[in-house]
């Protein structure tokens, strides 16, 4: 009995001891830091209008991804030009993140380089950036494509893919001669279901008897997968297939192309996403089934935070929503395969759009 | 569509779908018969679709459309000499060889990327000129219900993939050469006693393993995705695995489970328009193919039972 008391009195001390400890050391961390930030932030507002510095941190994509986190970059550099930064410490930078424990790291990494203003790319790095904005309340975040983290040092940007996604449906609805136009999607999830949602409107402003197949892969890596949905939607007479399926569109071109080998006078196209897809359309020399592409301007949402920020107008601790009015969503050049009065009906919807006359959903559509 | 142009579109995309899980599948069970365990070909196909899609890309000009079957050849090459890593470890220094297996396919993933970034500067290749394309077969392509079934749009990599299916049982259960592989997986020691160099047997089993993934690697990369990038190949290898197992270590079974597989992928996607299919979840049919597995090792459906030696070095001597 007494025994047991005893052991009772000691760990209850070695835990009291451990839990101030725990608290001394957290002051002093935090104290430290907010005095290296402090300096960081007087030394920033010395030499504020020539040398404010931006780098981002990739989610596992990588800066060649043909998406966003390229797309990112490209805003990162533009801005960096514009500003006569160059790359590294004090001008602009990124890190590569190549798993989902990496996101911390290269966060706190360049936030110990200095930088002003560090952006991290995409909805997976939501958490990250929370637990980095709590730990940093001095430093600038930006987190792009997520607002499920909020904090007053945190600006979250969001794109309106449904109204780009309205201009891809009215360009297919337009041009579809079989009346019959698909959608091939990746995963189940909000933001895919933006691209259903604005294509679906999209397509029956302008037909409303219009068909729509949609196909939910559940994978954004398996090519086969989007070759086999764009094969069954082209066999029952599809003739325009938006995907918005990342590595897994990869396949509905593949289909497309197939066909369009086989049978020079077969209509099949695709709208591309994300970025200008028209590569990925190459039958051979002459001949090419992307017919456009719906852009996310993430590197003009990329600029503009980073402007904001160097102004001294940071939106931190708001959502920055980037749609057709803000040019962060569009389309891309058709290079010729849309005809005009196909591209003034897009302008049109455009203008109704970007004047609010028209407000798209988000909402994945019933069946 | 009608239920006959359901049937004319499943089966072709089945077989797509399969074509590069037989390929793989054939090899890591010659590699596992062999007795060597056959985890490394998700790596082995990593490095074949990269040769395949390399080769096609540098190689277009010269050689226009035929430029695949070099591609193929050339992945067929690239798998077999990269499978030399795990026959190294494996057979030669007796490493774990679920743990060079794991090895090989990160290694596999990790060069393939940083080349495509050394030579093209960029995350993935561009899209080949020349991809795999369906082809009729003149002929049968005219008879009935089975032409359109199964001869107006064939994948000349899916012909080849049963051919290999078939060539491995007849290889595996009708030669002497088939039998020695056999026997260096089940029991080594007695296939040594017998005068088989045990070590030359399991080196010739992966390197088939090698070839078979190489190929299925670039059947994958030239039909579906047309470019290489780090995530051409996700899982695939790991399915084919999943396929063997299921099919019991035999040719014929995990030609029959690859099938069944496509199948399953194809119904997950395209059975929206089929009666009865269109009521199953499209997650349920996703995941089928792995529960099946599962239920397949757990002894549920037959009993599933791996080379006996599959997974034990050979130790010249050792009791």
């Amino acid at each position: 009995m007494k025994k047991r008391k005893f052991g009772l009195l000691i760990s209850s001390v070695v835990a009291t001891g451990a839990i101030l400890a725990a608290c001394g050391t957290d002051e002093e961390k935090t104290d430290s830091k907010d005095t290296s930030n402090n300096n960081t932030g007087s030394e920033t507002n010395t030499g504020s209008d020539d040398d404010f510095s931006i780098a981002m941190v990739t989610d596992v994509g990588g800066v060649d991804d043909k998406s966003f986190n390229q797309s990112a970059w490209e805003g990162v550099q533009q801005f960096g030009a514009d500003n006569g930064l160059t790359k590294g410490d004090g001008g602009f930078d990124y890190l590569q993140s190549q798993s989902d424990a990496d996101y911390n790291t290269n966060l706190n990494n360049l936030l110990r380089r200095d930088f002003d203003l560090v952006f991290g790319v995409g909805y997976m790095m939501a958490d990250a950036i929370g637990e980095i904005a709590n730990d940093n309340p001095n430093a600038m975040l930006a987190l792009i494509d997520s607002a499920d983290v909020t904090a007053s040092n945190i600006a979250n940007i969001l794109f309106k893919e449904q109204e780009g996604a309205f201009l891809a449906g009215v360009v297919a609805a337009s041009m579809s001669e079989s009346g019959k136009i698909g959608f091939v999607g990746g995963v189940d999830i909000p933001v895919i279901n933006r691209f259903h949602a604005g294509f679906v409107e999209g397509a029956e402003a302008v037909n409303p008897d219009i068909e729509i197949q949609v196909n939910y892969t559940g994978a954004f890596d398996d090519a086969s997968k989007g070759k086999i949905a764009a094969n069954s939607m082209f066999s029952s007479g599809v003739d325009i297939i938006f995907h918005a399926a990342g590595g897994t569109g990869n396949g509905v071109f593949s289909e497309a192309k197939e066909r369009k080998a086989k049978d020079k006078d077969a209509n099949v196209w695709v709208i591309g996403v994300d970025a200008d897809q028209y590569a990925e359309g190459q039958v051979d020399d002459s001949t090419n089934i992307t017919l456009t592409s719906m852009l996310k301007g993430v590197n003009s949402a990329v600029i503009d935070i980073a402007t904001k920020a160097k102004n001294g107008e940071f939106p931190g601790g708001t959502t920055t929503v980037y749609g057709l009015a803000e040019d962060g969503v569009g389309l891309a050049d058709s290079r010729g395969a849309i005809p005009q009065e196909v591209m003034d009906k897009v302008e049109e919807y455009k203008e109704k759009i970007a004047s609010g006359e028209i407000t798209v959903s988000e909402e994945k559509p019933k069946q | 569509m009608s239920f006959l142009e359901v049937l004319y579109f499943i089966v072709p995309s089945a077989l797509l779908y399969a074509t590069p899980l037989i390929l793989t599948g054939i090899g890591a069970l010659f590699s596992e018969r062999a007795g060597v365990i056959g985890l490394g070909v998700e790596g082995l196909m990593i490095v074949g679709a990269f040769t395949g899609i390399y080769i096609n890309l540098e190689y277009y000009a010269d050689f226009g459309k035929n430029v695949i079957w070099l591609a193929l050849l050339a992945a067929l090459l690239a798998g077999a000499v990269f499978s030399l890593i795990i026959a190294v470890a494996a057979v030669t220094f007796r490493a774990d060889q679920t743990v060079t297996g794991v090895a090989v396919n990160m290694l596999a993933a990790a060069i393939t990327v940083f080349l495509v970034k050394l030579i093209y500067g960029k995350g993935q290749t561009d899209m080949v000129s020349a991809p795999l394309q369906r082809f009729e077969i003149p002929y049968l392509s005219d008879i009935p219900f089975l032409g359109p079934l199964l001869f107006q749009n064939v994948y000349s990599t899916t012909i080849i993939a049963l051919i290999v299916a078939v060539g491995a049982w007849f290889v595996l259960y009708k030669m002497p050469f088939g039998l020695r592989i056999r026997s260096v997986g089940e029991h080594p020691m007695a296939a040594d006693t017998m005068g088989i160099n045990v070590a030359k047997m399991r080196y010739i089993g992966v390197m088939i393993s090698g070839a078979l993934a190489g190929v299925g690697g670039a059947s994958l990369a030239m039909t579906s995705s047309g470019d290489f990038s780090g995530s051409t190949v996700a899982g695939q290898g790991f399915i084919a695995i999943a396929a063997m197992i299921f099919g019991k270590w035999h040719p014929l079974g995990t030609l029959g489970a690859a099938l069944f597989f496509g199948l399953a992928q194809t119904l997950s996607i395209g059975g929206g328009n089929i009666p009865f299919v269109q009521d199953i979840p499209s997650v349920i049919l996703q995941v089928l193919p792995y529960v099946l597995t599962i239920l397949a090792l757990a002894g549920f459906i037959g009993k599933a039972v791996a080379p006996k030696a599959s997974g034990v070095p050979y130790i010249k001597g050792k009791r």
